[in-house]
């Protein structure tokens, strides 16, 4: 994505792409397969045997590449996923046809909403039995074209090692997302040479724009420096093109004050003063409060989402809006925008730092410093039961705010978001854009399997927890120290948070019956611990974090714990509910 | 903002799901589609696609901007502002009793439209030209009896010299 020399398609085949001799040895589609995922540098990749995928998994059995086997194809998804956002590496997934290629939709989706690079591929019946509803047919590449950034079925074994090849270029370029290749089995067992001079990728619609206009970075370094009110607002993009660096130092040196989004965790030292933390519908007041009274409004790599914006039409009412972004169908597309960057944040970041000016801004600090004071971060936690946020403060004081943090979706993860105090890049794995439960856990395999030497800890819900914990065996055989914080409060804690707020207390569905989540966790072979009392947490944090296997904390939470504070859909930003004070800020 | 017609053309690889993939994003965005045309070009590996989309300013700008992530659109252009040639071909079967047929004769001169096959209770005419003409006939000829309509959707081509505000927009 950074990478300027990957802004037209190189050739494949080779540094000269130059057709090779044509005596090189025939080989199978499913050989081509490996020798190209090797050469694009797949080290470990996850997924699910099936019928029409065994060739391919017949090759795999002599190659070094390191196969993580799920226990659903969901869970390798997921687990490719996180693998890609810790690293920033492209994630691999293959399974099998039909069933195995729908129960990667959920998995796919997530990656697409999220921008996450990954390369999927499918097994396929074979050719001549397309469409003929063969046994496990599905119409795969039909079912996932409105969610992968490209999707194509490979009929010639000599397009393969193209395809593949393009796929990864697709992914890993531009705002990254997920590709899938479909692969029937006649495609795979068919035998050609490597390279040929078809080889070259045929990709004339897909251009890739990484660097900025230079007359746009100045417009927006004019607007910055005139800025007496300004906010950077940073999303998930600053992670994917890696500019965290680049980020700080202009946050630095033209002394503005950022929020990050939920994907934007990271992107900058929540420690240091002009961090206000995450801004949204349970994002932090003096967050918020910046946003609706900021005079110029900075965008890196976010989208202006409606978990964001809340009531588009009174976001940042006073602002002009900078928007820095790879791709131009995000500019303008929720919230009209004064000054378009078009390209890697990486690029245009370091090209920006270049032209803005220290201000001192003072009144704008002192206002900002007065909506930190009175309206922090709190919870009540004079309490003999635990409250979930404290579970979260406790892990992230022990860890020193340093693991790596992988969550499901609910007031679990807006928690999460909230009280650990992110630092690094890289080091929060969380479905923003779909909000799919159950990504946590698998999340939290791929980031160990990535990074073997850090801390990854899943806090999960219950809920979320119990979609996808058929897992537990995959961590268990890899002797992953995997830590799982399973907040449990027995609820689906945000559908019950909305029911009370907005549906009278009727908490229709929302109430679960669960197991023991330690029973559970020691019959997969994990360690698996209990805690009720809010005395028993340090020592249980301390314990699971020593752990060299997986770890499954079943924390009894307060049960009717709400997120705080909160905007409601379709109120305005700056009109938040369950403020320390009554008061309501007037803006 | 006012909902208006716009004509946007695509030039796309020929592969496999392109027109799935460009009808599919246009039905998952909420995008209008007033007619779609597509044929080959001079290029056997590109087609054009002729969009007509019912849209504000801003919605036209996100369909031009989606269609350019499809990753097989190869260009696409926004129409909207620009001096075109508009066709649209139809074939149409008109009610003709023997007594009614020189009357049907002097209205299908007038459009310069064709007859293309003749029966015994009806006539089947062949009209071109822009969507308002085509229009027209169908109305003129709505009294005798409209018994089948086939149309092609509009194609369309701009006349040069371009504006030069349509030409810095042509980019993808």
């Amino acid at each position: 994505m950074s990478d300027k020399s990957l802004s037209t398609p190189p050739k494949a085949g080779g540094k000269s792409g130059k057709p090779k001799e044509a005596s090189k040895p025939e080989m199978t589609g499913s050989e081509i397969f490996c020798q190209t995922l090797i050469s694009e540098g797949v080290e470990t990749m996850f997924g699910y045997p099936g019928g029409v995928v065994l060739p391919v998994f017949d090759a795999l059995y002599d190659s070094p590449i390191n196969f993580i086997l799920s226990r659903h194809e969901q869970g390798a998804t997921h687990m490719a996923d996180a693998y890609a956002r810790a690293t920033g590496k492209v994630g691999v997934v293959l399974v099998t046809s039909g069933p195995g290629a729908t129960n990667t939709v959920t998995g796919i989706a997530t990656a697409y909403m999220d921008s996450t690079p990954m390369v999927v591929i499918t097994g396929q019946v074979k050719t001549p039995l397309i469409g003929n509803d063969a046994f496990q047919e599905a119409d795969t590449t039909g079912i996932t074209r409105p969610i992968t950034k490209h999707n194509c079925i490979v009929k010639n074994v000599k397009d393969l090692e193209r395809s593949l090849r393009e796929a990864f270029f697709i992914a890993r370029t531009g705002r990254p997302g997920p590709v899938l290749i479909d692969l029937p089995l006649d495609v795979s067992i068919a035998k050609t040479n490597l390279n040929g001079s078809e080889q070259q990728m045929d990709l004339p619609g897909y251009r890739v724009r990484p660097l900025g206009h230079l007359r746009q970075i100045k417009r927006a370094a004019e607007a910055i420096n005139a800025a007496e009110r300004p906010v950077i607002y940073a999303g998930g993009g600053v992670i994917l093109s890696d500019a965290a660096q680049e980020l700080t130092a202009l946050v630095n040196k033209a002394n503005v004050p950022i929020t990050t989004t939920l994907l934007g965790l990271g992107g900058f030292d929540e420690n240091d003063p002009k961090s206000l933390h995450m801004l949204g519908m349970h994002g932090t007041a003096y967050a918020n409060f910046a946003v609706q009274e900021c005079d110029v409004l900075v965008a890196i790599g976010a989208r202006f989402d409606d978990r964001i914006t809340g009531d588009v039409k009174r976001f940042a009412p006073n602002a002009k809006v900078i928007h820095i972004d790879i791709d131009p169908a995000s500019i303008s597309k929720n919230v009209k925008v004064d000054i378009p960057v078009v390209g890697d944040a990486k690029n245009i970041l370091t090209e920006l730092v270049n032209f803005v000016e220290h201000r001192d801004r003072p009144g704008w600090f002192e206002r900002i410093e007065g909506w930190k004071q009175k309206y922090p971060l709190v919870y009540d936690n004079n309490t003999e039961g635990i409250k979930p946020q404290y579970v979260i403060e406790e892990v992230s004081r022990q860890t020193k705010g340093q693991a790596l943090i992988t969550t499901g979706v609910g007031q679990h993860q807006m928690w999460a978001a909230q009280f650990y105090r992110f630092s690094r890049p890289r080091h929060f794995i969380t479905s923003g854009g779909l909000g799919t439960m159950g990504f946590g856990f698998p999340a939290a395999i791929g980031a160990q399997i990535a990074m073997p030497d850090e801390v990854v800890v899943n806090f999960d819900g219950d809920s979320s927890f119990s979609m996808t914990l058929n897992e537990l065996p995959t961590a268990v055989e890899h002797k992953l120290p995997v830590k799982v914080c399973v907040l449990n409060n027995g609820y689906m804690g945000m559908v019950r948070q909305w029911q009370e707020l907005f549906y009278g207390k009727r908490y229709s569905k929302s109430f679960l019956q669960h197991p023991s989540f330690a029973k559970v966790a020691e019959a997969f072979g994990a360690v698996g611990l209990t805690a009720t009392k809010k005395v028993e947490v340090p020592e249980i944090v301390e314990r699971m974090l020593k752990e060299k296997q997986c770890c499954v904390v079943d924390f009894h939470v307060e049960r009717e714990e709400n997120v705080w504070p909160m905007v409601a859909s379709g109120s305005g930003l700056h009109e938040m509910a369950g403020l320390p004070t009554e008061s309501i800020e007037r803006l | 903002m006012p909902t208006t017609k716009h004509t946007i053309s695509a030039l796309v690889q020929n592969k496999p799901g392109v027109l799935a993939h460009v009808a599919q994003m246009f039905a998952a965005r909420s995008f209008n589609i007033d007619s779609l045309a597509v044929g080959r070009t001079e290029d056997p590996d590109i087609s054009r696609m002729t969009i007509v989309v019912l849209a504000n300013d801003s919605t036209v700008e996100q369909v031009r901007k989606q269609l350019g992530k499809i990753i097989p659109v190869v260009k696409v252009h926004d129409w909207t502002d620009e001096n075109l040639v508009q066709r649209d071909l139809m074939l149409v079967k008109v009610a003709a009793p023997p007594e009614k047929r020189t009357e049907i004769q002097s209205l299908i001169e007038m459009f310069q439209a064709k007859v293309v096959d003749i029966g015994p209770k009806f006539v089947m005419v062949e009209v071109t030209g822009p969507e308002e003409k085509i229009e027209a006939f169908i109305d003129m000829c709505r009294p005798y009896g409209v018994k089948d309509v086939a149309r092609t959707g509009i194609i369309a081509m701009p006349r040069h010299p371009r504006s030069p505000r349509q030409q810095a927009k042509e980019n993808k």
